[in-house]
């Protein structure tokens, strides 16, 4: 069993400035901070590595950090320009019993982070989830289409956006509410 | 001349009997033989996590209600706590003790679903009748306590919307003197059915490490004969104060991991749950239920993740405060969204009517997997 310290300390020994820092001023949990297209590398040893053994995946959450500019567009709606989202992996280890949170943060313009689909089979719809939701694309994931949203929803329409929009019409047809 | 073959697509709901809601599964099949399951969400589609952001952190509990109707209890119970963690509250003993024990009523409830629906499904008509009618039992009692049937928003943020009626105590310990008899009629109506044990022994086998990479929890996971109990391994509220034992599958009929065995850890497990309740309803300590609610819920900045160990496996809620009254962000860890990812890896190979008893045997409430 190995605290949030030690296993950043190991994370930092194999992939040096991949890790980039590791937030221990949270009420809960430390939370460990990645690049997000080194991401597939570093959950795969986390998971292979006989000390770590995180085995199972609990959860993926895709987040809009709003941490941008916050503009109006041309119809006078604040939008939000710049900034980043971010995805949380909340990792645990049913062997050795620790935790560990990972966070990776990608620009809101171009969120690409890579998808860690074939280290946890868990993670395939979760990553769909988030691109549904949020709009991160999960690089080499094998299948990401909509999964909660209807196939035909707008295609740059992300709903758990911050500065999302009620659309007027659906296909044509109006939104009464 | 080779003659030419080709698969066949066959779209099983979204509105099916067997499909527990409205779930549409893409049926590849060579013959009657399922090549590939492409299951299709999101009919139930609610927006739970939108709503949430746009409320306060007490008025999200009744949005956790509609999630898994069948135990929203279990939903209640695991948002509650993830936002007194957040918050550092400690609730009186008094609201623990009632907490777990409309917990586990809730959990024996929800179960009597499952295994009624199971068998229902695959032709056995009987038991789900008897099951529902126990069933009905629990659900008034919890309504004579909280005046609600099925969505209760009965715990709130530092404990509970209203004391336990007076009735309260007689009646569960009539109920689970009563119960034990019914899953005696259980096993012998239905788990040690020969047509049933024909069904579902060998169908669906879930090997363990297939299983916790796909991250399957509940009794799903015990099914393949894995010990983990978030009661128990990761303990929360006070349930490491009473003595329980985690049924796992043993593959008695067939392999270790089969439908039958999914089946048999939910009959097993309501036995542990009455155990769970018998030692709590005696020790219930006198308090006021309403002491430690905060008037005014303003968590510091930060993350939590916070999971409870409902019917149907590990239900997470991450929550993201950014300082405010409402939550800035709630993911939820649904059981059952992650649960049937597994159903394409489980069919393959089977019989068309076999989908149906590996469906019934993941047990899925569709409120929970779309929100």
């Amino acid at each position: 069993m190995k605290n949030a310290e030690e296993i950043f300390e190991l994370l930092k020994q194999e992939f040096g400035d991949s890790i980039l820092s590791i937030d221990k001023d949270t009420p809960t949990e430390p939370i460990i901070s990645v690049e997000p297209l080194k991401i597939h590398i570093v959950s795969k040893f986390l998971r292979d590595n006989p000390e770590l053994q995180f085995d199972s995946l609990m959860c993926l959450s895709g987040v809009d950090d709003a941490n941008g500019k916050k503009v109006k567009d041309a119809e006078g709606y604040d939008v939000i320009e710049g900034g980043t989202l971010s995805v949380y992996y909340h990792l645990y280890s049913t062997v050795l019993r620790h935790k560990i949170t990972l966070k990776v943060s990608a620009p809101r313009e171009d969120a690409k982070v890579e998808s860690v689909e074939n280290v946890w089979k868990c993670a395939d719809w979760h990553e769909r989830e988030a691109f549904d939701m949020v709009g991160i694309v999960f690089v080499n994931h094998p299948d990401l289409r909509r999964i909660l949203m209807p196939y035909d929803w707008e295609e740059n329409s992300f709903p758990l956006r911050k500065d999302f929009k009620v659309p007027e019409f659906y296909q044509g047809m109006k939104i009464p509410y | 001349m080779a003659l030419k073959t080709e698969t066949m697509v066959l779209n099983m709901g979204p509105q099916h009997p067997s499909t527990h809601g409205v779930l549409r599964l893409e049926l590849e099949l060579d013959g009657e033989l399922i090549v590939n399951v492409k299951p299709h969400l999101g009919y139930l589609h609610r927006c739970f996590e939108k709503h949430a952001e746009a409320m306060q952190y007490n008025q999200v509990i009744p949005y956790t209600d509609r999630m898994d109707y069948l135990a929203s209890m279990g939903n209640n119970f695991g948002y509650v706590l993830a936002v007194e963690k957040l918050l550092g509250i400690q609730v009186p003993e008094r609201v623990e003790y009632i907490r777990v024990i409309m917990a586990e009523l809730q959990r024996i409830a929800s179960h009597c679903v499952a295994l009624g629906t199971n068998g229902a499904d695959i032709g056995a008509l009987t038991p789900f009748l008897y099951l529902f009618r126990d069933r009905e039992y629990i659900l008034s009692i919890i309504e004579e306590t909280c005046g609600a049937r099925m969505l209760y928003n009965y715990m709130w943020v530092g404990g509970l919307s209203h004391d336990i009626h007076p009735n309260f105590v007689r009646r569960t310990k009539e109920f689970t003197s009563y119960f034990k008899n019914t899953i005696v009629e259980l096993d012998n109506l239905l788990s040690y059915n020969k047509i049933f044990i024909e069904r579902t022994a060998n169908i669906g086998i879930l090997p363990a490490d297939t299983a916790i990479n796909y991250g399957a929890t509940g009794p799903m996971l015990r099914g393949s004969g894995v010990k983990f109990d978030l009661r128990k391994d990761d303990t929360y509220s006070i349930y490491n104060r009473f003595d329980f034992d985690i049924p796992v599958g043993k593959g008695l009929q067939g392999s270790v991991g089969d439908s039958w065995d999914r089946y048999y850890v939910r009959v097993r497990e309501m036995e542990q749950s009455l155990r769970i309740i018998e030692q709590a309803i005696d020790q219930i300590p006198e308090g006021d239920v309403h002491s430690a609610i905060p008037k005014r819920i303003k968590p510091p900045k930060g993350t939590v993740y916070s999971r409870v160990e409902n019917p149907r496996g590990e239900l997470g809620y991450f929550i993201i405060s950014d300082g405010n009254t409402n939550p800035f962000r709630v993911k939820v860890r649904a059981p059952s969204f992650v649960n049937l990812e597994i159903l394409g890896e489980l069919c393959k190979g089977h019989l068309v009517a076999d989908v149906i008893a590996i469906l019934g045997s993941i047990d899925i409430v569709l409120g929970e997997v779309d929100r």
